[in-house]
């Protein structure tokens, strides 16, 4: 018990004595911030379910999620079967769970090729200025110039319908709010004192924009990243819905709904308890996200 | 004013990288343009020669060229699927999603806007919670779960709502075009009826389009009036003795409508994604449901002309949005 309560005033401390002491402080007093906001709680809690279903499917799913059982098909809920069963008899919180991995795997497959080229595109448009700037400001301006389904559905047209091109449509089409955001914020750092003062002691640009500009977009970027990862779930599950995305049989959540949809009058809760899925991560995503914006970036919120 | 033209100079070179995304997709994709037209039995010499005519031996860069002349010609090719030219396919369907874009936002407007005032005039309240709450809510349903679970209520189980589709079937083709508009068509011509039943195909999908716009028209909403009653002329307003009614939609609710506005704009282009979903459940035969009927058939022309439309009404609307800001804000004059 001292142990907890020694480390807890080692992070709290008001005179860090070393640079990690600092860092590490900043961080747990950010962390106890957002354990005061209720709703961003339940998200992360929700979001900490969902990561753990999706992780443990094989050993927490009573069913193998491709096993046919057409002799008990579209059963409602039971004790048998917790969710009940799909148009092929099979069972649904199975296909869930292991469908958890198809989305999670999709939402961090986009934001870790999204989250990077934004900053860095970004990050160089801000600080080079001149023609970089709008050279890469215009690119990115085209691409927001489409509506995010519409473009992803034509860039997975021209490939092949499948999760990889999904992912890379999201992506092609997540990257430029990022940039923008990041640009921002490198506009207002550049002119700075410290980053005068780090160029006086002959740091090259890319020093710059690597250790001082880029740390210094990060909070706004993880808010907005959290924010927009909801809303790459809602991409991701339409354009399984829409037959673009992952395949059947695979378990996707969307492509779930899609083959289901027929039952909506009769057995209605075979598409509606993906549809419930999706609903339920990206709330989470949203929450969190909201409460890390009152955390991390209070000026943005209000 | 300086920034306006600046702006309005931007748009033709947005206008060209559109043009540069649609032509790198059409040309990425596997499928050979040559076979969709002829079929895989057609003979060596036939392939040649539809390869040279339709310009595939060309260099790249000369191919963009053509293609940019056929786009300013309003030539975006034909679509496989309905042998009709694209654009003649475009403005065909396009009619449909206007009128349910716009009874969307009429919705969206009427619901958002009195919620935002209302979450923002008692922050920090129940009601202001309830608002947040029914916000994140509303920006996390699928549009596709929504427009189901509409049908199993409204239709299936209430029996408020007609099933899919714009019209009943003894409706159809019953009404003279005059604007593509049905409802507005149906009153023109005074058909009454036709008039009710189209009213009523369209409340269902119109009202799922609309939720996901209600959540954020609500928010930046509460977001701006939290601004504009933190002011000094509120304070004013108040030491005058002015009822808190006035105060919030005299007072502040004026000095925001003009960034709510361009807000608005912006939300009725992202109606047309939405409308892209909501047009397949619903059957509506508007540009979204030609879209994805074309991309599960692989017709590409009809795809791609159908992005691009797409996206050159978002930049017109980007740019609406931008040129009225700049001419009604004298802050920003």
């Amino acid at each position: 018990m001292s142990d907890v309560a020694s480390t807890r005033e080692w992070l709290l401390t008001d005179t860090p004595s070393s640079r990690r002491q600092a860092a590490w402080g900043r961080r747990y007093r950010l962390w106890l911030q957002l354990r005061s906001q209720k709703l961003a709680m339940a998200g992360l809690w929700l979001l900490v379910g969902v990561v753990l279903l999706a992780a443990f499917a094989p050993w927490i799913a009573p069913y193998n999620p491709a096993a046919q059982d057409l002799g008990d098909r579209l059963a409602a809920p039971s004790w048998r079967h917790y969710l009940g069963t799909d148009e092929l008899g099979r069972d649904l919180f199975s296909r869930l769970a292991y469908g958890g991995r198809v989305t999670l795997g999709m939402v961090v497959a986009v934001v870790v090729l999204v989250a990077p080229l934004g900053l860095a595109v970004g990050c160089v448009a801000g600080y080079a200025g001149g023609i970089a700037d709008r050279v890469l400001m215009r690119v990115t301006d085209v691409f927001l110039a489409f509506p995010r389904l519409v473009l992803a559905l034509a860039f997975v047209a021209a490939m092949k319908p499948g999760v990889e091109s999904a992912v890379l449509a999201i992506a092609l089409t997540a990257w430029p709010p990022y940039a923008r955001l990041a640009r921002a914020e490198t506009l207002t750092i550049r002119n700075t004192d410290f980053i005068a003062a780090t160029r006086l002691t002959g740091a090259s640009a890319f020093r710059i924009i690597l250790r001082h500009v880029a740390p210094l977009c990060l909070s706004s970027l993880i808010v907005r990243v959290t924010l927009d990862m909801s809303a790459i779930v809602l991409t991701a599950a339409g354009l399984g819905f829409l037959g673009m995305g992952a395949q059947p049989p695979s378990p996707e959540w969307g492509a779930m709904i899609a083959s289901a949809r027929r039952f909506i009058l009769d057995q209605w809760w075979v598409p509606t308890i993906p549809g419930l899925a999706i609903f339920l991560i990206s709330l989470a995503f949203n929450l969190l996200g909201d409460g890390l914006r009152d955390v991390l970036d209070p000026k943005q919120g209000q | 004013m300086r920034r306006l033209l600046n702006n309005l100079v931007s748009v033709p070179v947005t206008l060209l990288g559109l043009a540069v995304v649609t032509f790198v997709i059409g040309r990425v994709m596997p499928i050979d343009p040559v076979l969709a037209i002829l079929g895989d039995r057609a003979p060596e010499d036939v392939i040649a020669r539809t390869r040279i005519e339709l310009g595939l031996d060309r260099p790249l860069p000369i191919q963009f060229l053509r293609y940019l002349g056929q786009i300013l010609r309003g030539d975006l090719g034909t679509s496989v699927i309905t042998s009709h030219p694209v654009t003649q396919d475009i403005a065909h369907f396009f009619p449909a999603t206007i009128e349910l874009a716009s009874v969307a936002m009429l919705i969206a407007v009427a619901i958002g806007i009195p919620l935002g005032v209302l979450a923002a005039a008692r922050r920090g309240s129940i009601t202001d919670s309830a608002v947040r709450v029914f916000c994140l809510t509303g920006q996390s349903i699928p549009v596709f779960v929504l427009a189901l679970l509409s049908l199993l209520v409204f239709y299936a189980r209430l029996g408020w709502a007609p099933g899919t589709g714009r019209a009943d079937v003894a409706f159809e083709d019953m009404v003279p075009t005059v604007t593509g508009l049905l409802t507005l068509d149906s009153l023109l011509d005074g058909n009454w009826d036709a008039f009710h039943d189209a009213l009523a195909h369209l409340a269902q999908p119109a009202g799922v389009l609309a939720w996901f716009s209600v959540a954020y028209i609500a928010r930046m909403t509460r977001a701006f009036m939290l601004d504009a009653l933190s002011g000094e002329y509120i304070v004013t307003a108040r030491a005058k003795g002015l009822s808190e009614t006035r105060i919030l939609w005299r007072h502040a609710f004026a000095n925001i409508s003009v960034r709510l506005l361009t807000v608005l704009v912006l939300t009725y282009a992202g109606l047309l994604e939405g409308a892209v979903i909501t047009e397949t459940v619903f059957s509506w035969p508007g540009i979204g449901q030609y879209l994805t009927a074309s991309l599960l058939n692989a017709d590409m022309n009809a795809v791609l002309g159908a992005t691009l439309v797409v996206g050159l009404i978002y930049v017109g609307l980007n740019l609406v949005s931008d040129v009225l800001y700049r001419l009604l804000d004298p802050r920003v004059r």
